[in-house]
């Protein structure tokens, strides 16, 4: 139970890590490399503002989500529009994609830097134990869980369900004929982009309630939500999600049972037999 | 024509002459490359950083160094080494042939140390480590002359670690199990080897051992293991992010074990603001003399200049290694490297530095050093040292509350 539990926990901040990631990549085809920047950035403001005013960082997510949201929109329309235009195919995007966003994270570091100091932060927030099943766990963790389906299930229910999630998956299905039943590709992508980037920082908001963060720390968190993205498959929050527990569950059950030296070592493997197995992610679809 | 000539030569040679005295009034120039960003900036910027500035500050407040029949000033180019060997090793070859600095300060961390050692003894710079912990010191003297340490043996504080045990044992305070963690790095492998062996050696039993990746901070299978094998004492040697998280899931899960060590960023003041009085007894590596005066001042500095305080423990010794430099610029009364160099390594000078007196044994280390604290009333205290005075008694740790 406890391996269980802890798994599904661990689960959930993967979730919360690779959920915005999966959008910017599987609906605007932006491989954005300074995912982990913008997950670091959430945790900093989340910090900033809980030590500075003492302000609930849940109740922060009201203010650093819609700013995400804002800064991630004008990311894209200023600086990726042009890449997006120029690009022939989705290849080169793709390049083109993963060489801007990976200068923007060094960007993105000094500006931290600049203005954080490189330093360790971290806070005290509900970091008090809650009893589940007869085993005590993080009240933090259990918070930012739940706050994890909640945000999943609402990606799920929005993109499933409604007009505009509609329009993205179509995007993401097919960028090149979306335009011929009237969706602005553009203005989609942008919108998808810019929603990847506010959940990813919200993601760091949450996940700055347990972990230390300093302003060169993204990258890990980049990795980790590529593993998990590519594992479910690009372009499905449901992939994302289950790639996220499923990879939560594992590394817990190996670090309990066996050794946890082996977290890493489990994670790649689970990751190879994805490739090996399921190439387009576990509900991803094959390339036609 | 030829008059011309030699009257503006004469001119020169007189501007020349002025520029150089005003030189030699003015400005030493110090370079110092260390990390900003990359995994150890977290580090630097506790440790390393505010420690360099405050002397460079404090040494210009007083008017700068007393070299020969004049006071020179510091000026002091950074570089950010991206926590890059490489890039460190770049930056020392920029400060010396583009910025023509006079000294070096050395780098932050063992390894980055060790990775610049080539390149500052082919420049001819002294190097004088405040953050390195190592056991190589008799090679690696014997390989750069110009390497000097001042923080400590790896092995000697893995053995006081384990002394710091076997001692609340003797007094009838603990019982014989031990929790071993180390994090899956060289520096985490070697000090679990070496604690591992001095604790077995008397008759300790290890009930938990395990390592986990670098970088891991969701550690809750790690306590949750450590704590099912019951044992009195539980020894990590962590590193910062694993460092807080160990400690954090400990409170989560009530694992308080007699003896809670955990090792890098224990003594940082950023500990003790998150933890608050729950750390009390909590045991990690280093320590300081917190009553010594020179230590307070040293710390009230540090808080008024960089709005931080120092850590207690690697903070003073990279503020003792600038000192040292300094005092052996004063007392050859030169700039000169090599004049410098010599003097740093006459074994029978002494160095007068916030750490207390520093000398240099034949492989170029200091000998007297601290190698365990615990937090006792909000402070992090000195309980086990080498050569120093000021150790406070281990207490038992009794709980998170």
């Amino acid at each position: 139970m406890f391996i269980l539990i802890t798994g599904l926990l661990l689960g959930g901040t993967y979730a919360l890590i690779a959920l915005g990631l999966n959008l910017q990549y599987g609906v605007a085809r932006i491989m954005n490399l300074a995912n982990g920047e913008m997950l670091v950035a959430g945790g900093f403001a989340a910090f900033w503002v809980y030590t500075a005013g003492q302000v609930n960082p849940i109740a922060a997510l009201v203010i650093i989500a819609p700013l995400a949201f804002a800064v991630n929109w004008l990311l894209y329309r200023i600086m990726l529009v042009p890449l997006v235009r120029r690009a022939k195919n989705r290849g080169a995007l793709e390049v083109d994609s993963i060489l801007a966003t990976f200068g923007l994270s060094f960007v993105f570091v000094g500006l931290m830097t600049w203005v954080f100091g490189g330093g360790y932060f971290n806070y005290r927030f509900l970091a008090t134990p809650v009893d589940i099943f007869g085993s005590s766990y993080a009240q933090n963790r259990v918070v930012a869980f739940i706050l994890a389906v909640l945000i999943g299930g609402a990606l799920w229910l929005w993109l499933s369900y409604t007009r505009a999630g509609l329009k993205l998956r179509a995007v993401a299905v097919n960028p090149s004929s979306a335009p011929l039943v009237g969706i602005d590709v553009t203005a989609t992508s942008a919108l998808a982009f810019a929603l990847g980037g506010a959940v990813t920082a919200a993601g760091g908001t949450l996940v700055s309630m347990f972990f230390t963060l300093d302003a060169s720390v993204g990258v890990l968190f980049t990795m980790k939500a590529l593993i998990i993205v590519i594992m479910g498959g690009v372009g499905d929050i449901r992939g994302t999600i289950v790639a996220a527990v499923l990879l939560g569950i594992a590394e817990t059950a190996v670090a309990r049972l066996i050794d946890p030296g082996l977290t890493l070592a489990a994670a790649y493997l689970l990751f190879l037999l994805v490739l090996l197995f399921r190439p387009q992610g576990l509900f991803g679809k094959a390339q036609g | 024509m030829k008059r011309r000539t030699l009257m503006s030569a004469a001119a020169a040679a007189i501007l020349a002459t002025s520029v150089g005295s005003a030189q030699a009034q003015g400005v030493i120039h110090f370079g110092a490359a260390a990390p900003q960003t990359g995994p150890l900036a977290g580090g630097a910027t506790v440790t390393h950083w505010p420690a360099v500035r405050l002397w460079v500050n404090q040494t210009n407040a007083a008017g700068g160094l007393q070299v020969g029949d004049q006071r020179m000033t510091i000026e002091l180019v950074e570089y950010d080494d991206q926590t890059n060997p490489q890039q460190a090793i770049q930056a020392a070859q920029r400060m010396a042939t583009q910025d023509q600095v006079d000294f070096m300060v050395a780098p932050y961390s063992t390894g980055m140390n060790l990775a610049a050692a080539p390149i500052f003894a082919q420049l001819g710079y002294p190097q004088i480590t405040g953050t390195a912990v190592t056991d190589q010191q008799a090679e690696l003297a014997a390989q750069f002359p110009n390497m000097f340490f001042v923080l400590g043996n790896t092995s000697v504080m893995a053995e006081d670690t384990a002394q710091v045990l076997i001692d609340m044992r003797a007094r009838g305070e603990i019982g014989n199990r031990v929790a071993l963690v180390n994090v899956a790095d060289a520096f985490g492998i070697e000090m679990a080897g070496i604690s591992r062996g001095v604790l077995e050696a008397d008759g300790f039993e290890i009930v938990y051992e395990t390592s986990y990746p670098l970088g891991t901070q969701d550690l809750a299978p790690v306590i949750d293991g450590a704590k099912a094998a019951e044992p009195d004492a539980f020894i990590a040697w962590s590193y910062p992010g694993d460092t807080f998280a160990l400690t954090d899931q400990s409170i989560v899960q009530n694992f308080a074990p007699s003896v809670f060590f955990t090792a890098v960023a224990t003594a940082f003041p950023a500990y003790g603001a998150r933890f608050g009085d729950q750390i009390e007894g909590v045991l990690g590596m280093g320590g300081v003399n917190n009553d010594d005066p020179a230590f307070q001042a040293f710390s009230a500095a540090h808080l008024e200049l960089t709005g931080q305080l120092p850590d207690y423990w690697a903070s003073t010794a990279t503020y003792a290694t600038l000192e040292i430099l300094g005092q052996a610029i004063e007392a050859t009364g030169s700039i000169d490297r090599a004049t410098v160099l010599a003097y740093l390594q006459d074994q029978s000078n002494s160095y007068e530095t916030v750490v207390g007196p520093v000398n240099f044994n034949e492989h170029n280390d200091n000998e007297r050093y601290w190698t365990v604290g615990q937090w006792q009333g909000g402070v992090f205290r000195g309980v086990s040292a080498r050569g120093r005075d000021g150790a406070v008694p281990v207490e038992i740790f009794d709980g998170w509350e």
